[in-house]
């Protein structure tokens, strides 16, 4: 890959990380209210994506809006208000949708709260774009929890029938919510997708170079063949389903609830011991598995700056200067938020 | 009596449930996260679910209508929305398809409510639009004592009940969906409906009965869920001015109480709903529409949720009946 590419792409990644890791900062004051999901570990998928595509390509995004909307270039002011909830017209939706609903028409950049919204979402702005006789394309990314949810299954069935360009970019950290999904899912996914007749492949979403090579011809002939795509990404969520996610914190959560829990277990009437321990055995197990994805050897960045050893220090001034411009984020949206906040 | 939070009353009442019926058993997403303890101790009566809501709404449906009682959970109403065709289409015809011949007692459990800043999606009560459908019933408990009572006739009913928990009142939801860890957060918790007296032993509440809070002569404030207590907070800063004031719990939006709401209105002559749900289409108007065919003339007013709860605390707050906004309506209701 050609060296301005490669830091092109970690710029996007880096962008997306910085600013997501102030979100949890800001959330841990108290400054962001309700949940927060984070997509710190899916950067280097969203940044493939991104870069691969072009003006008039749409984006349904699932609850984890953030990467996109920053590494497509919004201005991330306006996200950071948005998600801070400032009511004012200098957020990006008015403080009405916040981090699970960012909206974008300019951009034809959408999400949902709604496991599995995207699909739906992105066939209707495929059928769109091949309506209006335009090559752009229309991308749904979301986990891959939300292929077991109907909408999802039958916007792949329709966008496949109505040979409409959607790409299908499933993002796999392996858990539903807090569920492992390995549990919850039938088959295999890029076999599913093959069954409805959409061609797909499975790729290591943590390394961005091997899933912008994989788009680099898969997107264009979908532009030219109008017709849907299935990419399964194996991502991680350093930060779990979001930023209370019982998962995060083993210890504190087995604080909060495993004396309530061990009573239960041991109280008689019930079922017999041996299911008992298996049904603890499996709480537990959660808490054991779900650390794997917090590993440095899965972070999407340390991937690319171990694959590229030569370039640490053009990699470090990237860092430098994203480390800046977030600083005058923040600086510029508390500026606007505490004026409101003094009032 | 004992003492119980509102998440551990209606852990109580359900374990008592489980150990009673073998037909009881806890179905939907994340269950076994959410429910360890009863998971701890029933292992298999406890099923996980992929996210697919329509999937396993309707497969608790059919479950129910083979003889088994399913609590379903979802981890929000507003996710019902995904699987209406079941609940709408189904859980609420099929009794009256078979010619009253087959019924379907199943327990949708659904978190509900606004207040901890997570957006329109996330926070609606949905409970008007889905008591317009003919066949379903709707509880939403404002106290401990109330929610394991009404978890346990709902789980008893022989059809479809749907149970709300407010998030406001739940440490469990609180905690997971509004980061309530955080020091530096602050919501708007009730106090009395977080924790509470309860019964030694579990007995079912009878379906449609209100509970009238706080007698009074001027006004009824008739409400339910965590806006019961916001009536109560607006009563007794009214109250100092010399106004008796009427608060009544609804309990359930199905079977609606209008026959207690009747008795009170007579009495005072002036009605304000307090509805956390929509204010179009909704509880608030219906109540309104009843006693006008019952023919009884009086004064009314409504506090309820207008437009799209906001993501930002600062909308959300103006957006969402409080103190300051039933204060209001009554004073204006009390010119009248």
């Amino acid at each position: 890959m050609e060296s301005a590419k490669v830091e092109e792409l970690y710029e996007l990644m880096v962008r997306s990380r910085f600013f997501e890791e102030l979100t949890k900062l800001l959330w841990e004051d108290g400054l962001i209210s309700g949940e927060l999901h984070i997509g710190i570990g899916e950067e280097a998928t969203i940044a493939a994506v991104i870069a691969n595509l072009t003006v008039g390509d749409a984006i349904a995004c699932d609850h984890r809006g953030s990467p996109p909307f920053v590494m497509r270039g919004i201005d991330p002011v306006s996200i950071l208000l948005e998600i801070m909830g400032y009511p004012g017209e200098e957020s990006l939706c008015l403080g009405m949708g916040g981090h699970m609903h960012l909206f974008s028409k300019e951009n034809l950049m959408e999400s949902s709260g709604i496991v599995g919204a995207s699909g739906p979402a992105a066939t209707g702005f495929a059928l769109a774009a091949k309506y209006k006789k335009t090559d752009n394309i229309a991308v749904s990314l979301s986990g891959e929890g939300s292929f077991n949810q109907g909408h999802m299954l039958e916007s792949m069935n329709l966008a496949a029938v109505l040979n409409v360009p959607v790409l299908f970019v499933c993002k796999d950290n392996g858990w539903s919510i807090t569920t492992r999904s390995c549990d919850l899912t039938g088959g295999n996914l890029v076999q599913r997708a093959k069954g409805f007749g959409i061609d797909g492949i499975s790729l290591n979403g943590l390394d961005v170079e091997e899933v912008y090579h994989a788009l680099k011809s898969i997107i264009p002939k979908m532009r030219k063949d109008k017709k849907p795509f299935f990419l399964h990404c194996i991502v991680t969520h350093r930060e779990g389903h979001f930023t209370t996610d019982p998962l995060l914190h083993p210890m504190k959560t087995l604080k909060k609830y495993g004396g309530s829990m061990t009573k239960s277990f041991l109280t008689p009437k019930g079922a017999p011991i041996g299911k008992r321990i298996k049904s603890v055995g499996n709480i537990l197990s959660s808490l054991v598995e779900f650390r794997k994805q917090t590993k440095t050897k899965n972070d999407p960045l340390n991937i690319l700056r171990i694959k590229h050893k030569q370039k640490t220090q053009e990699f470090d001034k990237i860092d430098q200067k994203i480390d800046g411009e977030i600083g005058i984020t923040l600086k510029k949206a508390l500026l606007i938020y505490g004026k409101e906040v003094s009032k | 009596m004992r003492r119980m939070s509102f998440d551990q009353a209606i852990e109580d009442a359900i374990i008592q449930a489980m150990l009673e019926d073998d037909r009881v058993f806890i179905m939907g997403e994340d269950v076994h996260t959410n429910r360890t303890n009863i998971m701890s101790r029933f292992s298999d009566r406890v099923i996980p679910t992929p996210i697919s809501e329509s999937a396993f709404l309707g497969t608790g449906v059919a479950a129910a209508m083979a003889g088994l009682r399913p609590i379903v959970e979802l981890w929000m109403i507003d996710f019902v929305c995904v699987a209406y065709d079941a609940l709408v289409n189904h859980a609420a015809k099929i009794y009256d398809f078979s010619g009253k011949k087959w019924s379907v007692p199943l327990v949708i459990r659904a978190s509900c409510g606004a207040g901890i800043g997570d957006g329109g999606q996330h926070g609606q009560m949905l409970y008007g639009s889905i008591a317009s459908i003919p066949g379903l019933k709707i509880v939403v408990p404002s106290n401990p004592s109330d929610a394991g009572r009404l978890i346990l006739s709902a789980i008893q009913d022989n059809n479809t009940v749907i149970f709300l928990e407010h998030k406001l009142l739940s440490d469990h939801l609180l905690h997971y969906l509004g980061g309530s860890g955080r020091d530096t957060l602050e919501f708007n918790i009730p106090p009395d409906g977080i924790e509470g007296e309860v019964p030694d032993k579990w007995e079912p509440l009878e379906l449609g009965k209100l509970n009238i809070l706080k007698e009074g002569n001027d006004i009824t404030l008739a409400s339910l869920g965590v806006s019961v207590h916001r009536c109560m907070e607006a009563a007794r800063e009214i109250e100092k001015e010399g106004i008796s004031v009427e608060v009544l719990d609804l309990r359930s939006v199905v079977p609606l109480d209008i026959d207690g709401i009747f008795k009170s209105v007579e009495k005072t002559g002036k009605l304000l709903v307090v509805d956390e749900d929509y204010k179009q289409f909704g509880l608030s108007g219906e109540i309104a529409a009843l006693l006008l065919e019952k023919g009884l003339k009086f004064e009314y007013g409504r506090v309820a949720t207008e437009g799209t709860i906001p993501f930002s605390r600062i909308l959300e707050d103006e957006t969402l009946p409080n103190v300051e906004r039933i204060r209001t309506q009554c004073k204006i209701l009390l010119k009248k």
